[in-house]
């Protein structure tokens, strides 16, 4: 069953476009990847999921309810990390969560305190007192207590340090492994590449590609650096080579295909130095465009 | 309506009750102790009173009380009462809604299990509440003051009672028309210049009303709709009048649903 179905869906603010024509689903149990660069309507679509915002045109639906008509019933079984964590500054974590918690049926309390401890939180601070870092920890606490079955994280790990990014994606991997639907938006390729199993690519408003995260890791560009004395680009004549740079006995080119055709090449040469590493998402968009 | 959210509004805002309450009854309690004074020396008041220009008197209302009666003086300070009550009333129309969304927490609000409409019914009634309190307190503070200061004074209770009742249909006049404001403009960055705004507009109007003794004036302002000097005076509400700002209230708060529900919420920018 498709736990969120979006078909047509387009949003304009007044004349500024928010997003056009976004036609995606996502299936039960999935971690569907949102990947694009900041202003591209990964928000926008997000927020129409949640109907803060009404759609243009195009509808979509969550559970097999239309977002516009069943909003609130919809809301029940769903947990929200916001890109940016405002929450009411004069209270205390405390009673941010206990209000949080009040909205749903049942008694979340004892899965609060276990995913405070879990992210290491301070129930009895004050969110005016909190860093960034600490408030992202009280909305990951607040989005996950109602154990909901679907999770929409927008940019979640901003904010985080290492160690606890790799708890919260230890945490969204347990939720996930119980059968809950997440919907992860990143602009971040590497933390969607180790969560996800299908991403979807907008750019301006529009859907460049659905696909299967192993498709796109095969499909993608690595960007390799090689130096050596008197090195040029003659060694390096393999098909998938682009972009390439030479200068002062170091090259420079982008890579798509099977890296081992790479690395027979380099070891052949007595290198002073070598990098392979991922393209920028922005490097990776360019191609697209290409 | 849903518990959780009015309780929450109304913790939020039991501060500002309480100061507002007490300035209220500061101001009733100081002015009308002066009462006496004033009413015992009611005919060299009156001479005083007359050699001030005659608009000046007729913006204050001055050209319809009689300082020496308990509800004549009583309405004079009525006056600066209606304008702190109307000051709070806005303050909290404006700040209804806005607020949630210039600090950015409305995102948290709206994306629990709840409706617009639920949301819009359990906060404007923990404002009501709110301003009830503040109310209630000037009923209290009102009938003390009297009581402490009033002497020998006669007064008619009815006609009291009568401006008294006046303050919850002032209040809700002020509380909606704040709310289908905030809802109209894009933003709503400070909410206290609103309010200010919308409090002190009002009662200049009304004072320029008086001035220049317009009558299309009179049907902008809750100041005239709710004029206290004269209920003193006539001992009734202007029936039309009254009718006029309770519409004006209605269909405030009915254009307020329509907007609230159809609202996109302003994301971080």
């Amino acid at each position: 069953m498709s736990i969120i179905e979006v078909s047509n869906l387009t949003k304009y603010y007044g004349k500024a476009r928010g997003i056009v024509d976004v036609s995606f689903s996502e299936e039960e149990g999935e971690i569907f990847g949102f990947i694009g660069p900041n202003g591209a309507g990964k928000s926008t679509t997000i927020r129409l999921l949640l109907s803060l915002i009404h759609p243009t045109s195009g509808s979509a639906t969550v559970f097999g309810k239309d977002v516009v008509a069943h909003g609130p019933e919809i809301r029940r079984d769903i947990g929200y990390l916001p890109s940016e964590v405002y929450y009411y500054e004069g209270m205390k974590v405390i009673d941010l969560l206990k209000y949080s918690a009040s909205f749903y049926d049942g008694d979340c309390t004892q899965r609060m305190h276990e995913l405070s401890e879990t992210m290491e939180l301070e129930m009895n601070r004050r969110i005016s007192d909190l860093s960034y870092g600490n408030k992202k920890k009280v909305g990951i606490v607040q989005g996950l207590l109602h154990s909901p079955k679907l999770l929409f994280l927008d940019e979640p790990t901003a904010g985080l340090d290492p160690l606890m990014q790799r708890k919260f994606f230890n945490l969204i991997r347990e939720e996930n492994a119980r059968g809950v639907t997440v919907f992860f938006s990143s602009h971040i390729l590497g933390e969607v590449q180790r969560l996800c199993t299908r991403v979807g690519i907008i750019r301006e408003g529009r859907i460049v590609e659905i696909s299967n995260i192993r498709a796109l890791q095969q499909n993608n560009y690595k960007k390799v650096r090689v130096t050596a004395e008197g090195l040029t680009s003659a060694p390096f004549d393999l098909p998938g080579l682009t972009n390439v740079q030479t200068e002062n006995g170091t090259v420079n080119f982008f890579f798509k295909g099977d890296i081992n055709a790479v690395l027979q090449k380099i070891s052949g040469i007595q290198v002073t130095d070598v990098t392979i590493e991922e393209p920028t998402l922005e490097e990776i968009f360019m191609h697209y465009y290409e | 309506m849903n518990a959780n959210i009015y309780k929450h509004e109304f913790r939020t805002r039991l501060k500002s009750v309480v100061i507002w309450s007490l300035a209220v009854t500061a101001l009733l309690v100081f002015y009308f102790s002066f009462f006496s004074v004033f009413a015992d020396q009611a005919a060299l008041m009156n001479e005083m009173l007359a050699k001030f220009p005659p608009e000046m008197r007729a913006a204050f209302g001055l050209d319809k009380m009689d300082l020496a009666t308990v509800l004549g003086f009583y309405s004079f300070i009525f006056l600066f009462v209606q304008l702190c009550l109307a000051i709070q009333a806005g303050n909290y129309g404006f700040g209804l809604v806005s607020i949630e969304e210039s600090e950015l927490t409305a995102d948290f609000l709206l994306s629990k299990p709840v409706s617009r409409t639920q949301v819009l019914t359990s906060k404007l009634l923990a404002a009501l509440t709110s301003l009830t309190i503040t109310n209630l307190v000037v009923w209290v503070s009102s009938f003390a003051a009297i009581t402490l200061f009033r002497g020998e004074h006669e007064y008619e209770p009815r006609t009291l009672f009568l401006l008294l009742f006046s303050i919850v249909i002032f209040q809700l006049f002020f509380l909606s028309v704040g709310v289908v404001v905030s809802l109209l403009v894009k933003r709503v960055r400070s909410v206290t210049p609103y309010a200010l705004g919308l409090g002190f507009g009002s009662y200049v109007l009304s004072a320029f009303s008086g001035v220049l003794g317009e009558v299309t004036l009179e049907l902008l302002t809750p100041f005239k709709h709710l004029d206290a000097a004269a209920i003193v005076k006539q001992g009734a509400y202007d029936m039309p009048l009254v009718l006029l700002n309770v519409t004006v209230t209605l269909v405030s708060l009915a254009v307020s649903y329509g907007l609230y529900i159809r609202r996109d919420i302003p994301a971080v920018s």
